[in-house]
């Protein structure tokens, strides 16, 4: 019991560490999202090839091959130089990004073709239509894909671990170490990333709620 | 200067030819009502005539303007040319009263006082400004379409075009959006109505269009086209929904 209460401020400030990535990452990964369905459904073709190129990449490959490329390759490039955290949130901002830009480009495309006929007949522009109309209507239909994505990726950041950022699973593998308590220790990194994605998806279906019924 | 002009209209979706060639003018406060049977190509017709289909072959003049002409602004356009739909194409999660004001917010440079009273002013003509803060999920088919002929007006078009306006409607709704109809027309309003309703086109309208396998076989006045067919076709249409 003494480790745990001992660990337990670490632990706490590993989650500091955890919740700032995933913040950061899953505001840039939604605008990536955004701007990448906004091309895989735009009028040029060359547009829609460049933006199915990066989601296939992203989905056809594992996140920690992601995170090594993008911590270890461009590292390795002698013109850049990420330290960890900022590869940790870029990875994840992008992985994020390509599963975004797939639930957006679904919510736009399920908007009655009728939604966008009657704002254009009223002489709005078809960026005018697209903000004002479609995309409102969409994000309150793709909420619930919306919150799994987020899930998933929070749940990704534990993996960032491997490259040494400090964030609470690997808090709970130095605590682990320490303590020489690896049952409790996990346990309770575990009920602490339950409690943190309960109270995401609580959030999720109040926001849900108040805006989807009506 | 006509209000519509359509000069050898074409328009194909891939293969198949929908509208093969029409020609005609609409002049100004004219009500033209356009019958045929389903697929003769007259939604398509009316649709034609904002650009909402892409035209391809042909001319349409919006007073006087070639809106296929890609230098000329299709926005601008469109904005005196109000468009009332058969699905109603209300914004669901937008208050009636935001529905409406919308568009001229947006495009129209006035004040939000001055256009939310205007809003509010039509509301009224179409008889539901105790529906300004409703949502449409709220409203019956028949007051959501006379909300969606409130939004099309707060733009102040000078062409009003209908899709089958009353086609999706519960029977005892059509009466209340003719009524604001008639009115519209009894105002001066030029108006294109693709409809199924014979009597509101034998009441209303200056000329009927009947349009049948992509041409407009036969156009006249009201108490002609119904009374004295003069083709093989319109006939046997009107011989079926008379």
């Amino acid at each position: 019991m003494n480790t745990i209460v001992n660990a337990f401020p670490y632990l706490m400030e590993g989650l500091q560490v955890t919740i700032y990535i995933f913040f950061i990452a899953i505001i840039l990964g939604f605008i990536i999202g955004l701007v990448v369905a906004l091309l895989r459904l735009a009028p040029l073709k060359i547009l829609n090839w460049i933006a199915k190129i990066y989601v296939d990449a992203i989905r056809g490959t594992p996140f920690i091959v992601q995170l090594f490329f993008i911590y270890f390759g461009l590292n390795s490039l002698a013109w850049i130089s990420l330290d960890n955290t900022t590869a940790g949130i870029v990875t994840v901002a992008i992985n994020a990004g390509a599963y975004f830009a797939e639930i957006i480009r679904a919510g736009i495309q399920s908007i009655d073709k009728g939604q966008t006929e009657a704002a254009r007949s009223l002489g709005l522009n078809a960026q005018q239509t697209m903000r004002h109309i479609v995309l409102p209507q969409a994000f309150r239909r793709m909420l619930p894909t919306f919150t799994n994505q987020a899930i998933i990726s929070l749940k990704d950041t534990s993996l960032l671990s491997v490259i040494g950022i400090a964030d609470l699973t690997q808090e709970g593998r130095i605590q682990a170490a320490a303590t020489f308590d690896a049952f409790n220790v996990y346990l309770i990194v575990g009920l602490i990333y339950f409690v943190v994605i309960y109270l995401l998806s609580m959030l999720a279906s109040y926001v849900e709620r108040k805006f989807v019924l009506r | 200067m006509s209000m519509i002009r359509v000069e050898n209209l074409k328009k194909s979706f891939g293969n198949i030819e929908v509208i093969k060639d029409m020609s005609t003018v609409v002049e100004e406060k004219e009500v033209i009502c356009v019958i045929g049977p389903s697929g003769s190509g007259k939604s398509t017709f009316l649709r034609c005539l904002n650009r909402l289909e892409e035209i391809s072959g042909g001319h349409v003049y919006i007073e006087g303007v070639d809106i296929t002409d890609p230098k000329n602004n299709i926005n601008t356009i469109r904005q005196n040319v109000g468009m009332v739909f058969q699905q109603f194409n209300l914004f669901p999660h937008m208050s009636v009263m935001e529905n409406i004001t919308l568009a001229p917010m947006k495009l129209k440079k006035g004040d939000k006082k001055a256009i939310e009273k205007k809003a509010y002013d039509l509301l009224g003509k179409v008889g539901l400004q105790e529906k300004a803060k409703a949502y449409p999920g709220e409203l019956s088919g028949g007051q959501k379409q006379r909300v969606a002929i409130a939004r099309a007006l707060a733009m102040d078009p000078k062409i009003m075009l209908f899709d089958e306006p009353t086609s999706a409607l519960d029977p005892e709704m059509v009466g209340d959006v003719l009524d604001v109809m008639k009115q519209l027309a009894r105002e001066g309003m030029t108006m294109v109505v693709v409809t199924h309703e014979m009597g509101f086109a034998a009441e209303m309208g200056d000329r009927v269009l009947f349009i049948d396998g992509g041409y407009i076989v036969e156009e006249n006045v009201p108490k002609e086209l119904f009374g004295n067919p003069q083709h093989e076709r319109t006939k046997a249409f009107l011989s079926k929904v008379l």
